[in-house]
């Protein structure tokens, strides 16, 4: 039991301790510590360059992609390596938020489905942050449900080979930014949901693809509606064969949950730090025996969700695989972070219902209140979670499935009722 | 970094488990439920020949000398068990406060015989309903005499002696070593939510009491090793959960229910995921405490009250929900979910309430321990 390096992790952290301070924008560091839900906080210079640039820097410097191999632009270390080099970051990790879905689930998803060719074409690029990925999975009528998606993908009549694509996505973060988007279809509608999904890459650029930002229910934009019309993408740029994207798609969602579950804060150091400012009836509301209750069952989390990512830490240092532990990081996070928002309101009386800079810390509680019900849905709702630990922790069976042998056109959906 | 046990720490870890599951099934913890007696003895002698009651005591004082990392596993294999033995009284508490203030010749007396489990110890503080605090204690020592009444004292019933808590001549808390088996001491048992643990009602009657520790310093001690005992008892508590969560999960897939095992159902399926939710962030934050406990890091006082307070709501989760997975049968004298029910609660309470603990993490963290958690 200890939280020490081993000689050859505290060489590693020092180099590259050594390195960020040589070259990391330190000018933006107070900016960046303010990031929050989305934002990776700059506000002085365009933020999507200054992420850029950086991912740029620790490119050019043997840094980029820690955990990927050299030839594909990354650099070969060790996960123990990465996970001191996410630590060191610090707060400058916030800068290339932006690449996260690209780094974390379009890349590997590449690098396990791609030709050799395109695999170093397109991945160097994207190490680099010379390239910005998106994910284009989940529709209105597919999120959790996500076999059920309806955006189609038919062969050209031209004899080309091409596809042809039509439909809607939604929730796709980062779109307006993304050269490449990562890309289910429905290939084919007369086969039971999951064997009919053919998984793509393709430019955003392409004629016929329509960005839309979304105006989210707390009056931000961080996601997108992406349209299809008539889109057509080459046979070579097709992942896996021919209804094999479920398969594919598992290789991504896979990475979704262990990169967006890890360093989840739940808002507890900012909730303690208002508690200690706080007042109730003269006296520093962490004095109140209710607050003080209220505040360690959220410390517990927080510590808990710490120490987890640390035993998963420990597992690595010993060249071991973690163990599913880190799957509760996200459920536990989101919900916490909502009860927090509520509870910290709660603690400014009427007042809490005011939103604006001079609310307590500018208003951060009133912002969680209103971002946190997404923490809940995205990157797998909290129901979801539930379902893969009871299933693939716990090992209990799966629910049974109306929809699993049915060919796809025939099951019923909220449009279109049973056929008799 | 090694947030995780040695490989001779999981060697022992296998070694008490194996020993536990052949001497200590849940037939012999109902035997203690059901039967006159207080405490298993031959789990209690056997674990004393294993050599893990003096785990942690030094091989000057007959343990063997090993550190509390392996009191930690040990505990954790006797709370997966609902082991009926007194082991958190006479090791977490009396052997520590020996250990943390006795003199050479308290030592000396009494820690070989705890190690080979010829002696049991206990610890009293309550006296009482409600909140122990330093106002609340009563009991006096007198002319190296106690006069007073504890209550409820675990293991009271059966412990050869109890470290006291009491006010001296001058009004001071200080700590007392009594002999139980000696003049002016009466015991009652008390009927408890879990009788697979005894409680005890003591009364003093100028019952000789030796000082244990400085004079005047007895909350401050009290406090200090409750902190480590905390710890351990998180580990019983952790294994309490991880067990009930296992025999809840159990019977989700053999029990059906409308053609189906019911562990298909979301709405059992997610109980359970919420139970490994609890039982997982328990398991970080023992292992938090753990460190603490061998590192000597001053943040020892948040990690303890961290490792109580998440184990503490995770065992109740587990044992409450075990019942509730298991439908009316979990509400059966024959199914073995209620002992998990009874220990949860009854651990809950001792050391100190859930509450209390919630209240000392927070008091511990604005002092200025504060960058622990966050």
């Amino acid at each position: 039991m200890d939280f020490e390096d081993t000689a050859e992790e505290a060489a590693f952290r020092s180099e590259v301790r050594a390195w960020i301070k040589a070259n990391a924008p330190a000018h933006l560091e107070a900016e960046l510590k303010r990031a929050n839900f989305g934002s990776n906080g700059v506000v002085s210079e365009d933020p999507i360059a200054a992420g850029k640039a950086w991912q740029k820097k620790k490119a050019e410097a043997g840094w980029a992609c820690l955990h990927w191999p050299k030839e594909y632009g990354g650099a070969a270390r060790t996960p123990i390596e990465r996970v001191i080099w996410g630590q060191e970051e610090g707060p400058y990790a916030a800068l290339t938020g932006v690449f996260t879905i690209g780094h974390g689930m379009c890349g590997p998803t590449v690098m396990a489905w791609a030709s050799e060719e395109h695999k170093r074409k397109l991945l160097p690029p994207l190490a680099s942050g010379e390239h910005i990925w998106c994910q284009l999975f989940s529709e209105p009528a597919s999120g959790s449900d996500l076999a059920g998606l309806r955006t189609r993908a038919v062969k050209a009549d031209d004899g080309s080979g091409d596809w042809i694509v039509n439909g809607q996505k939604i929730w796709t973060s980062g779109a307006q930014h993304s050269d490449w988007g990562l890309l289910i279809t429905r290939t084919n509608p007369d086969v039971p949901k999951h064997k009919g999904l053919t998984m793509f890459f393709l430019s955003m650029t392409s004629p016929g693809v329509e960005i839309r930002p979304i105006k989210q229910a707390n009056g931000a934009s961080g996601f997108n509606e992406v349209y299809f019309t008539d889109v057509r993408i080459p046979d070579a740029q097709r992942l896996g064969e021919v209804g094999q994207g479920w398969e594919v798609s598992l290789t991504t969602l896979m990475n979704e949950r262990l990169s967006i579950g890890s360093g989840m804060s739940t808002g507890f150091p900012e909730l303690f730090r208002f508690c200690m400012e706080a007042e109730i009836e003269g006296r520093p509301a962490v004095e109140d025996a209710a607050v003080r209750s209220r505040l360690a069952q959220i410390a517990v989390k927080q510590s808990g969700l710490k120490y987890t990512g640390m035993r998963a830490i420990s597992a690595l240092s010993k060249g071991e695989t973690p163990g599913p532990e880190n799957s509760i990081g996200k459920l536990v996070a989101g919900a916490a972070m909502q009860d927090l928002a509520i509870f910290a309101l709660d603690l400014q009386g009427e007042a809490g219902v005011v939103w604006d800079d001079d609310s307590p810390q500018q208003g951060r509680f009133q912002a969680m209140l209103m971002r946190s019900p997404a923490t809940r849905i995205e990157g797998g709702s909290d129901e979801i979670l539930r379902n893969i630990i009871g299933e693939r922790v716990l090992g209990l069976p799966g629910d049974i499935r109306v929809d699993k042998e049915v060919a796809f056109r025939d099951i019923p959906t909220s449009g279109r009722a049973k056929p008799k | 970094m090694n947030l995780d046990f040695s490989d001779d720490q999981k060697l022992l870890r296998d070694h008490v488990r194996r020993f536990l599951s052949e001497k200590c099934p849940p037939s012999a913890v109902r035997a203690i439920l059901e039967g006159p007696e207080s405490y298993d003895k031959e789990v209690y002698r056997g674990l004393a020949e294993l050599g893990v009651l003096g785990v942690a005591i030094p091989e000057e004082y007959g343990g063997s000398g090993l550190t509390h990392l392996e009191l930690c596993v040990v505990a954790e294999e006797l709370g997966r068990v609902m082991a009926p033995v007194p082991v958190s009284s006479s090791i977490y508490l009396a052997a520590e406060f020996l250990l943390a203030a006795g003199s050479k010749a308290q030592k000396e007396a009494w820690l070989p015989k705890l190690a080979n489990g010829e002696a049991i110890g206990t610890f009293a503080m309550s006296e009482g309903q409600g909140r122990t605090s330093p106002e609340k204690i009563h009991a006096k020592v007198e002319g190296g005499r106690l006069t007073g009444t504890k209550s409820p004292v675990a293991d009271g019933d059966v412990a050869d002696f109890v470290i006291v808590s009491a006010r001296d001549g001058g009004g001071k808390l200080s700590l007392y070593l009594v002999n139980l088996k000696g003049e002016g001491v009466r015991r009652e048992r008390l009927e408890s939510i879990d009788p697979t643990r005894g409680q005890a009602r003591l009364s003093f009657d100028r019952a000789p009491a030796e000082l244990l520790g400085t004079k005047g310093d007895g909350w401050h001690i009290a406090s200090q090793v409750l902190d480590r005992a905390a710890i351990l008892m998180a580990f019983e508590q952790l294994g309490g959960a991880d067990r009930a969560l296992e025999m809840a999960r159990d019977y989700a897939l053999e029990r059906m229910a409308f053609g189906r095992p019911i562990g298909s159902f979301q709405a059992i399926k997610h109980m359970l995921a919420d139970m490994y939710v609890s039982a997982t962030l328990a398991r970080s934050n023992c292992y938090y405490g753990a460190w603490a406990l061998v590192s000597g890091a001053a943040e020892l006082p948040v990690a303890a009250a961290t490792a109580r307070v998440s184990a503490t709501t995770a065992f109740q989760h587990c044992a409450k929900n075990n019942i509730q997975v298991h439908g009316g049968m979990g509400f059966t004298w024959a199914f073995d979910c209620h002992l998990f029910y009874r220990r949860s609660n009854a651990l809950a309470l001792s050391l100190g309430s859930l509450s209390t603990w919630e209240s000392q993490l927070i008091e511990r963290m604005s002092a200025g321990n504060a960058g622990a958690a966050a």
